[in-house]
């Protein structure tokens, strides 16, 4: 693969010497604690209801949620939301949330799974946990996107998603409410693709026309768990 | 191949070393939160590679055991969804009172927080001194812990409000007492509760049921073990009997979805049909 020095949005896309027939990627994770709500419909909205990817989101929500959040976004934005069921397949063109008081998990295959394994980064849904079974599910094929919050939850998994082959985009810390959590991402995992939550979203549709891909210009820094 | 794929390899061999050295069959779990244990265990015991561990467990039976416990993480609560056991005391209680005896069996009880809480609700609901309750796990550690009913007082706080949301009619209070930073659980809710070794992936049905209580079990499980544990439930139930599960697990995809009716479908209570 080509690496484009990226300095920019526009550098960071490239389009490929023969241009891409398809779309290289399965599915999209995304992160995100205090303040990511907003960023998430932000991001959702201009992804249209026929997206090939599968969208999965872990958001840190009060465990007396009770699908209100998965209904909330879902009369937001063109895509299906619901809550992720265990044992779900995941479809393109559709958005699971993780159930509040529930791990998400991805299995090997693309099949979802819950847990109500002990609470990471004192979250329950974890980000980590959904990113990093997401990793070793999708490989090269997932695109992993953190937003705002309060604490690091989500880094080490963004960093697994770089170290196997996948992408990785945080927003930009000056538009997020609280800049701890894509901070933390963008120094463990050396993220250099860093943009506002509508930039996100206009940059997923880009790369899901087929038309582009994204390179993370620099190295994860775990050379060895690479490929 | 990637590091990845190989890893990979590397669980399913070491799932089928244990099942062949001790018999315990973890293959059929829901293999992302295997993969998840698995590593938790390789760090705290600073093993690099997933290999190494093979050897190891296959050899050393105190590896092993701590390795089950790992997979066996008991993570529960009194009370874990209030609606739930308020649904109980509504929609199950009453027809429970009809049976001159009821027998229950807490599938995968773990360190038993809601064996209790369940024997408090039949306590607080006039059942308790006619019901027999069966709470079986695989993992011995945790069915030790749940035959004593000690737990860390600084957790008092969020039970006693479940407790409440739940619809108790009593004072939390009146079923434990405190004990340096414990919380002992008294001994006249253990009268009726029989604490034994049970393991849904390879055990058989040992008695007719009223209801089944399973909840956040088979989550861990894959669907072919899943129909596996709820065809012993079915097979457990008289007619008639119900059935609660996790309020994230369900029947609908399920080989027994068409013998059940739905009695409370958030809180995920069935009743197997009559007819």
């Amino acid at each position: 693969m080509r690496i484009v020095p990226a300095k920019r949005l526009t550098d960071a896309l490239s389009p490929p010497a023969n241009e891409l027939q398809e779309c290289p990627y399965a599915a999209v994770v995304v992160g995100g604690s205090a303040g990511g709500m907003e960023a998430l419909s932000i991001l959702l909205a201009p992804l249209p209801a026929d997206y090939p990817l599968s969208v999965l989101v872990a958001q840190h929500l009060h465990k007396s949620d009770d699908e209100y959040f998965a209904r909330h976004l879902d009369a937001r934005v063109s895509l299906h939301v619901t809550e992720a069921r265990d044992k779900e397949a995941a479809e393109p063109g559709r958005v699971y949330v993780a159930p509040a008081d529930y791990h998400l998990l991805v299995e090997r295959g693309g099949t979802l799974a819950l847990s109500i394994d002990p609470k990471v980064n004192w979250a329950r849904p974890s980000i980590d946990v959904l990113f990093e079974s997401a990793a070793r599910a999708w490989a090269d094929a997932l695109i992993g996107v953190i937003l705002s919050g309060a604490n690091e939850d989500g880094a080490q998994g963004m960093r697994l998603i770089r170290d196997l082959g996948g992408r990785a985009i945080a927003q930009d810390p000056s538009t997020a409410e609280y800049a701890v959590m894509p901070q933390a991402a963008i120094s463990i995992a050396r993220l250099d693709i860093v943009l506002p939550p509508e930039a996100i979203g206009d940059l997923l549709v880009k790369i899901a026309l087929g038309k582009m891909k994204i390179h993370n210009r620099l190295e994860s820094g775990n050379m060895e768990n690479n490929r | 191949m990637t590091t990845n794929d190989i890893e990979n390899i590397e669980v399913d061999l070491l799932l089928e070393a244990i099942y062949r050295r001790y018999g315990y069959d973890f293959r059929s779990y829901a293999r992302a939160s295997i993969d998840r244990r698995v590593r938790q265990f390789l760090s705290s015991k600073r093993i690099q590679v997933i290999s190494e561990l093979i050897p190891r467990v296959l050899r050393d039976e105190e590896m092993f055991s701590e390795l089950v416990q790992y997979f066996s993480i008991p993570v529960t609560e009194m009370f874990r969804d209030p609606f739930v056991y308020r649904a109980i005391r509504e929609k199950v209680v009453s027809l429970l009172k009809t049976y001159p005896f009821v027998r229950i069996w807490h599938a995968g009880c773990a360190s038993g927080e809601e064996v209790y809480s369940l024997a408090i609700v039949l306590a607080e609901e006039g059942l308790y001194d006619r019901a027999t309750v069966f709470a079986t796990d695989f993992n011995d550690h945790a069915l030790e812990n749940a035959k004593e009913g000690i737990y860390p007082a600084d957790r008092i706080k969020e039970f006693t409000r479940s407790y409440q949301e739940a619809g108790g009619t009593g004072s939390f209070s009146e079923y434990y007492h405190a004990r340096y930073d414990s919380a002992v659980m008294n001994t006249a809710l253990k009268k009726r509760i029989t604490f034994a070794s049970h393991n849904l992936v390879a055990d058989h049905v040992f008695g007719e049921m009223h209801l089944v209580f399973c909840r956040n079990v088979l989550i861990y499980f894959n669907r072919e073990l899943q129909n596996r544990a709820l065809r012993l439930f079915t097979d457990s139930l008289i007619r008639g009997g119900f059935l609660c599960l996790g309020t994230k697990e369900d029947l609908q995809f399920s080989e027994v979805a068409d013998e059940y009716e739905a009695v409370d479908l958030k809180a995920r209570i069935y009743r197997k049909k009559v007819g």
